[in-house]
């Protein structure tokens, strides 16, 4: 039984033997390149205890109580794993009050059920990855949709009542898991029709058809003739900066005009829009800047032999400058591929150096409907109002949101600001997501608040069953009196 | 080198956590402080010598189970050999099928001796034995996959059910199954019993052959493990809903079996989102949710 990467765990009287890479039957001790290695115990005495909990009131809630945000000397509470009360029209699970600079606050703390909510994503490329409108799936099921393009970034849009309990039963379970996954910050597989397959991930770089994109361009080619123009000046005849969007040639554009450079009998595929600037020149897709091509000379008819001269030098190179290719024209006017010259070299490098990396962002957007309102006062409406009226700030998991204007309290937010595994999930399926009301003690009582439901901070804090985590730098203390709300004179 | 095993009290204060080896216990019992410190002193002192006690014999209990084969000599080996008696002639299973449930049984059973307590459980990893004492209930709340929690029910067990084991098994837990089952939730009399049936159950969530189901033998990944070269499941892919319905069908109507039996109370299989249960009637406080049935809490029983 004992074969050559298998070794003998002694840490207990089972005497497990191990495989390379493997665990022995606690999952405590396992196989490490030969070596017998303890994982971290906390890790696994963590997962017994998600194992099993009897189910008590939720303020001795263990697992993943996933919340206190401590900010010596202050802490706020957040939502994360604070429990919810739907569909009971009840306060919600916990109303906080503290003091601040003297204020008494109070902190409405809540997990909401969102089956009306979404993720929108921003995926960082160029690289065509859908026609608009297409289906996103997920594990073959659809989970959105490809919406606009905006400067640089594909705009999807995933989740959305339809997907979540308008379509099929495994469309509902697998969008709410896709939903999720991105949430907290997991790696998603998404195939479009008619398009990429990708995957994504909150704040890292997307992956294109297995290739992993790595920058942003710098802007679109048009774009980057006026950039660089200055650059190539005297070094280059001719540049094309291709690019899916609009492709701009130095020699025709403005930039190139007011440096003096002259025509060089360059003739374009595509659709011209303005001097030096080329619409459709290629079909798009996952190769030169966001185009089908490889060749990048396919995008080049016949040079004007009026104009053109033997030897003129051509720089092609992408929005990116990810793909580039130099050449000069023979005698016969054709282009002759060439090493790219030092001195142009470094305005390729330059390119890519003003690409800022690309990434996938991942908003969550839902809205608090009526029943979570119910939680934080007899008259939900007047929630709404006040939040309107910024005496209340609405946070997720204490990170600051974006409250979309019109009725309802709609809010997007990033979820790299939000503490880890913030967001859960119902088998309806809905997603469950944190969200705190915080504003003065009088103005909570003015709206109608649960007031006899405020206790005080510190009697939560005594709860040892509580997860601290640290506040993220990056984002405005939620107590804080001038973070977003009008202090209410 | 030997770890010795770890005896101690959680942040809460409140609950006991065991530890030795692949045992990993959480214990909380609820009476009178002294009587819950005896309870708890009691547990200790006995779970010191359980591991020892099981590794003594621990070869015949990784070997199947047969009517009249040599049967082992530990009080909790012996509760393990009890509980997989039942199956032991249909289905190929070993006592270890029941080792947690078990030793769950063994741990409570020391603190009910030791001390009069109104309730108590003892939950090693998931297969729970449970003391209610006349009037005393236990909400215990069902979870779909340990590593993302879902509750997908909910069952209050009082001192008039016949319940006193709860037990789980699928192929994502820590031992290993051959079915595809995400969970399989069994209530039974004793906690053993319940660990065993859980098993069984499982085991019977399946599609054979199907060519999303990635198995491989038991031994490839530990050379030790008891199932030796049966094939246990690694990963499902995505079925379709009549799929799904087949294999939860063929667990239904063993769970059924079980029940009719008397070997079970309650059962409730779950697959890739979808629910299946038995025996709801008896133990008339679970509910399996169609949507909002229960209010959400973020604390789990994974039972």
């Amino acid at each position: 039984m004992a074969e050559a990467d298998t070794i003998r765990c002694d840490a207990c009287p089972v005497l497990c033997h191990i495989k390379e890479g493997r665990t022995g039957a606690c999952d405590r001790y396992a196989n490490h390149a030969g070596q017998l290695v303890r994982l971290d115990p906390h890790v696994v005495l963590e997962r017994a205890v998600s194992h099993g909990e009897p189910v008590v009131p939720f303020l001795e809630a263990s697992r993943e109580w996933d919340g206190t945000m401590v900010r010596t000397p202050e802490t706020f509470v957040t939502a994360i794993g604070a429990g919810t009360t739907y569909p009971d029209y009840k306060p919600a699970p916990f109303i906080i009050s503290s003091k601040v600079d003297g204020a008494d606050m109070v902190t409405v703390v809540t997990e909401g059920i969102f089956s009306y909510c979404g993720v929108k994503l921003k995926i960082d490329t160029d690289r065509f990855l859908g026609p608009e409108q297409n289906l996103v799936r997920a594990q073959d099921e659809p989970v959105g949709h490809v919406t606009t393009s905006e400067y640089g970034s594909q705009m999807l849009s995933l989740g959305g009542v339809h997907h979540l309990t308008g379509g099929g039963k495994r469309e509902g379970r697998v969008t709410c898991e896709t939903l999720l996954d991105l949430c907290n910050g997991k790696a998603v597989e998404l195939a479009i029709d008619a398009g990429a397959k990708l995957v994504a991930q909150a704040g890292r770089p997307p992956i294109v058809n297995e290739a992993r994109e790595e920058r942003m361009r710098v802007g679109c080619g048009s774009a980057t003739i006026g950039m660089f123009a200055k650059q190539w000046f005297g070094k280059v005849d001719e540049v094309v900066v291709v690019d899916d969007h609009i492709t701009g040639v130095l020699s025709e554009h403005q930039a190139g005009k007011m440096l003096g450079i002259a025509a060089t009998g360059i003739k374009m595929k595509g659709r011209r829009s303005t001097p030096g600037r080329y619409f459709q020149v290629a079909e798009p897709g996952t190769a030169w800047g966001g185009t089908n091509i490889t060749d990048p000379l396919s995008i080049l008819s016949e040079w004007n032999p009026k104009v053109a001269w033997a030897g003129l030098r051509l720089l092609m190179v992408s929005t990116t400058g990810e793909h580039y290719a130099y050449f000069e024209l023979n005698e016969a006017l054709q282009p002759v591929e060439k090493d790219l010259p030092a001195t142009l070299a470094e305005s390729v490098e330059r390119i890519a150096e003003n690409c800022e990396p690309a990434l996938v962002s991942v908003l969550f957007m839902g809205g608090a409907g009526g029943s979570l309102r119910a939680g934080v006062t007899e008259n939900p409406v007047r929630l709404t109002r006040s939040v309107r009226a910024a005496l209340t700030r609405v946070t997720c998991g204490g990170a600051p949101v974006y409250v979309w204007p019109g009725g309802g309290i709609t809010f997007m937010v990033d979820v790299t600001r939000v503490p880890e595994n913030a967001f859960g999930y119902v088998p309806t399926p809905a997603l469950v997501a944190p969200i705190e009301f915080t504003m003065k003690l009088a103005d909570y009582a003015t709206l109608g608040g649960h007031v006899d439901s405020v206790r005080p901070l510190d009697s939560i804090l005594r709860d040892e069953n509580r997860r601290r985590t640290a506040h993220k730098a990056e984002n405005p203390w939620p107590l804080a009196p001038d973070a977003n709300t009008k202090a209410a004179k | 080198m030997r770890e010795r095993a770890v005896i101690r009290m959680l942040p809460d204060g409140r609950r006991l956590h065991l530890h030795d080896g692949p045992m990993d216990l959480i214990v909380e019992a609820f009476g009178a402080e002294e009587c819950v410190h005896a309870a708890y002193a009691a547990a200790s002192a006995r779970f010191a010598h359980v591991l020892d006690e099981l590794c003594g014999e621990l070869a015949l209990l990784r070997r199947q189970a047969r009517a009249g084969g040599e049967a082992p000599r530990g009080i909790v080996a012996r509760r393990m050999w009890d509980a997989v008696a039942p199956f032991a002639e249909a289905s190929f299973i070993t006592p270890m099928a029941a080792v947690a449930g078990a030793v769950s049984e063994e741990i409570l059973g020391t603190m009910i001796f030791a001390a009069p307590l109104a309730r108590a459980y003892v939950n090693d990893g998931g297969d729970i034995a449970l003391h209610l004492e006349s009037g005393e209930e236990f909400s215990v709340a069902l979870i779909d996959r340990p590593e993302e929690p879902s509750l997908f029910g909910k069952a209050v067990i009082r001192a008039v059910n016949p319940v006193r084991g709860i037990a789980t098994s699928g192929w994502r837990g820590r031992s290993f199954s051959l079915g595809i089952a995400d969970a399989v939730t069994i209530l039974a009399g004793t906690a053993a019993g319940a660990d065993a049936a859980a098993t069984i159950v499982a085991n019977a969530v399946d599609l054979p052959g199907h060519p999303a189901i990635a198995r491989i033998a038991a031994r490839e990944i530990q050379p030790d493990s008891d199932l030796r070269e049966i094939p246990v499941t690694r990963a499902v892919g995505p079925l379709r809903q009549d799929e799904i319905d087949e294999a939860l069908a063929r667990g239904l109507a063993k769970a059924e079996k079980l029940a009719a039996s008397g070997l079970i109370c309650a059962a409730a299989l779950h697959l890739q989102g979808e629910t299946v249960s038995t025996g709801v009637s008896e133990v008339s406080a679970l509910r399996l949710p169609t949507s909002w049935d229960f209010p959400l809490e973020r604390s789990h029983l994974h039972a």
